[in-house]
């Protein structure tokens, strides 16, 4: 058991915390959240200055390790997070290294790495979340092309995306898991329309989007026909590595902010109050040492992300909650302010029990996948 | 970094398990639970000769060398195999009290109010002045009630957490045992989804603590040390209880294990260091 970093690891620590230093200054003002052009160009520029600065594959082609720390530090010096880039860096992309041909990568994976293109990921539809295998999105063949029809729903960043990494089923007939195809769907293809749905915490996040005979090249599909249920299990493969590093560490700093507040209001002297943050401080504690664990194992295991993920997921998609209820304490009648720090936060909080996975589909991979019960019903 | 187990300390762990599982396995643990109060001397010489006590001592002065990480994995161990005494205090008194070490001599230690093993005990830390006898909630550990509390220890603090684990680790086990052979309605009752996701969080608790105590063996800080206690009393405690509903009516005999790993636990979380404590110490943390 070893918590100290490698001279590599102090390095590039230090190496990309003086960049940050120099270059974090010079950002402009952040978009406000309805802005959705000026967050797609914020998040872009982002890219490219990480791109210019060769940081830009971190999540890609550097160790676990490396990546925990790009993510704790970026954290730490308050940069932009990768926000509408999201899709590319994390999903598709590590999805189009993994299993696309070699004129794939050299088409889609550049322009995500210099924050050219913003992808969205069309997997959800109306009858089908938890049970995604359900999906029902036709694509037909027609010589080399595929003509989709149907619709997907929730799909962040659909308004500003460019590419969409799609779902289809190709083969009605075949059993449920083997008839569908991952293949990547241009947003401005004819056809295809983008409404926005409002989240509870009053923003336009996320969107439904319509297919009425759409035309995708055959040139488009990532992987073999009828193979997409396969190449999509690499892309979650990748969604439960690291993704919350940077979360966890502005978890902490929050709880700092709320012990801060509670003082200046006087709600410290209530003992009920002072002992809960104190437990949650062990709670991210613990979360933070379950990261590095985490990473060391997916280090041991060749990069792979291992079944720790989910465990990871339902612990902190809960802490995560309990925080920001916490907040709402410290604020007292504040907490109904949505001008307020730490309300918006609350409610979008609401979101991590459910999306990429609720918590019930997470126990149940606990339970079948790494505890070995039975299969459920 | 590297925190994961170096095969060093697996072997470790495994040596301890194999041990424990020879020298108290299930028939010696009921035989234990029959005769209530009594210290099984002979068992304490042999964990003496392994160096279960001596673990951190300098070589030089004939211990393993070891430290906290290699002290925290033998606890688990004994807390998983329910081993009974005064373990964290003959541990910490190995080097000061002669014949500690080797478990020649049983030390006992105030914590939190109470003392575990009085009686049975040869020296005792701490003012035990005033001692009270209980009639102890857990057949496995006698336990007298004391006027003052005694002063907290951190390393006391956290093999406490690492015992707490290993009843966290096993009672995830009991509970997934039980589920996948027990049958009802025609199959396994751990193909039904609410026991499915009672045993999910039961591993979740676990390995969160887990990590925690693990870290905190390596890093030593207090501040770390109380939040891995916290983690590991509610893993634990409700891990224990979380088993009892698994097995349902067989949960709540005397003849099934569950209800010792459940006592057990709530007699560690009474040592010094656990909820209000910790989470005091943390919230004074966090407003500094
Ligand atoms: C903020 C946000 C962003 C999202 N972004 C995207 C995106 O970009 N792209 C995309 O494709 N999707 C996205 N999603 C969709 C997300 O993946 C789904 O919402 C999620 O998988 C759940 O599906 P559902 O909403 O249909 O709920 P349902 O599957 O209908 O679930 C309803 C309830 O039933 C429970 N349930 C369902 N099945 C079971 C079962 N077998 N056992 C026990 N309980 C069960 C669920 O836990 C839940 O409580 C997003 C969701 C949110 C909230």
């Amino acid at each position: 058991m070893d918590l100290s970093r490698t001279p590599e690891e102090e390095e590039f620590r230090t190496r990309l915390r003086t960049w940050l230093a120099a270059v974090l200054p010079t950002l402009p003002a952040r978009p406000s959240p309805d802005d959705w052009p000026g967050r797609r160009a914020y998040d872009l520029r982002w890219q490219r200055m990480l791109y210019d600065a060769g940081y830009a594959d971190v999540h890609w082609d550097a160790s676990p390790t490396v990546r925990m720390i790009f993510l704790e530090e970026t954290e730490r010096a308050g940069a932009p997070y990768v926000g509408a880039n999201f899709v590319g860096l994390l999903h598709a992309g590590p999805t189009i290294a993994a299993e696309g041909t070699a004129d794939q990568r050299a088409r889609w994976l550049p322009p995500i790495l210099r924050g050219e293109q913003v992808w969205c990921q069309g997997f959800s539809e109306p009858d089908a979340g938890s049970d995604l295998a359900s999906l029902r999105t036709r694509a037909r063949r027609d010589g080399d092309h595929y003509v989709v029809t149907g619709s997907k729903i929730w799909t962040s960043h659909a308004e500003v995306a460019d590419w969409c990494e799609l779902l289809v089923r190709t083969d009605p007939a075949a059993p449920r898991h083997r008839g569908i195809t991952w293949l990547a769907l241009p947003m401005d293809a004819e056809g295809v329309t983008v409404r926005p749905l409002r989240t509870l915490a009053g923003s336009a996040e996320f969107a439904e989007v319509f297919l009425d005979e759409v035309r995708v090249p055959v040139a488009n599909r990532v992987g073999e026909e009828n193979d997409g249920w396969r190449v999509t299990m690499v892309t979650l493969s990748f969604e439960r590595g690291t993704a919350f590093v940077g979360e966890v560490v502005a978890c902490r700093r929050v709880l700092g902010e709320l012990a801060s507040a509670a003082r200046e209001n006087g709600r410290w002297d209530d003992p009920v109050l002072r002992r809960r943050l104190g437990r949650l401080d062990a709670e991210f504690r613990a979360l933070w040492r379950l990261t590095q664990w985490n990473v060391s194992e997916a280090e041991a295991n060749g990069g792979v992300p291992g079944v720790g993920g989910s465990v990871f997921k339902l612990r902190y998609s809960h802490a995560r909650q309990e925080l920001y209820d916490a907040a709402a304490e410290v604020l007292g009648p504040d907490c109904l302010d949505l001008d307020r720090p730490w309300v918006l936060d609350r409610l979008s909080s609401l979101s991590y029990t459910i999306a990429a996975g609720t918590s019930q589909i997470q126990r149940g991979i606990v339970a079948e996948r790494i505890l070995g019960l039975p299969r459920g019903r | 970094m590297r925190f994961r187990l170096t095969d060093d300390q697996r072997a470790l762990r495994a040596g301890v398990r194999d041990l424990l599982e020879r020298r108290f396995g299930r028939e010696a643990l009921r035989a234990a639970v029959a005769v209530p109060g009594r210290l099984d001397r002979a068992l304490w010489r042999t964990l003496g000769e392994a160096g279960f006590f001596a673990l951190r001592l300098p070589e030089a002065d004939g211990g393993v060398g070891l430290g906290l990480p290699e002290a925290v994995l033998a606890f688990e161990e004994a807390g998983r195999a329910l081993l009974p005494g005064p373990l964290v205090a003959t541990h910490l008194a190995a080097g000061g009290v002669p014949g500690a070490a080797r478990g020649e001599t049983v030390v006992a230690a105030v914590d939190g109010g109470l003392v575990e093993w009085l009686e049975a005990a040869d020296v005792v830390h701490g003012d035990a002045s005033g001692a009270v006898p209980l009639r102890s909630v857990d057949p496995l550990t006698p336990l007298h009630r004391v006027p003052a509390p005694g002063p907290p220890d951190p390393v006391a603090v956290l093999l406490t957490a690492a015992e707490q684990l290993g009843t966290a680790g096993r009672v995830c086990e009991l509970a997934v045992q039980h589920a996948r052979t027990r049958e009802q309605f025609g199959r396994p009752v751990g193909a039904f989804q609410a026991v499915q996701h009672l045993c999910a969080d039961l591993l979740v608790r676990a390995e969160t603590a887990r990590a925690a105590v693990y870290a905190a063996a390596v890093t030593a800080d207090p501040a770390d040390i109380a939040a891995a206690r916290l983690l590991a009393d509610e893993a634990a405690v409700r891990g224990a209880r979380d088993c009892l509903q698994v097995h349902g009516g067989m949960g709540f005999t005397w003849e099934a294990d569950v209800h010792l790993h459940l006592k057990r636990a709530w007699v560690r979380a009474r040592r010094a260091g656990g909820s209000a404590e910790g989470e005091e110490l943390l919230a004074a943390a966090l407003a500094r």
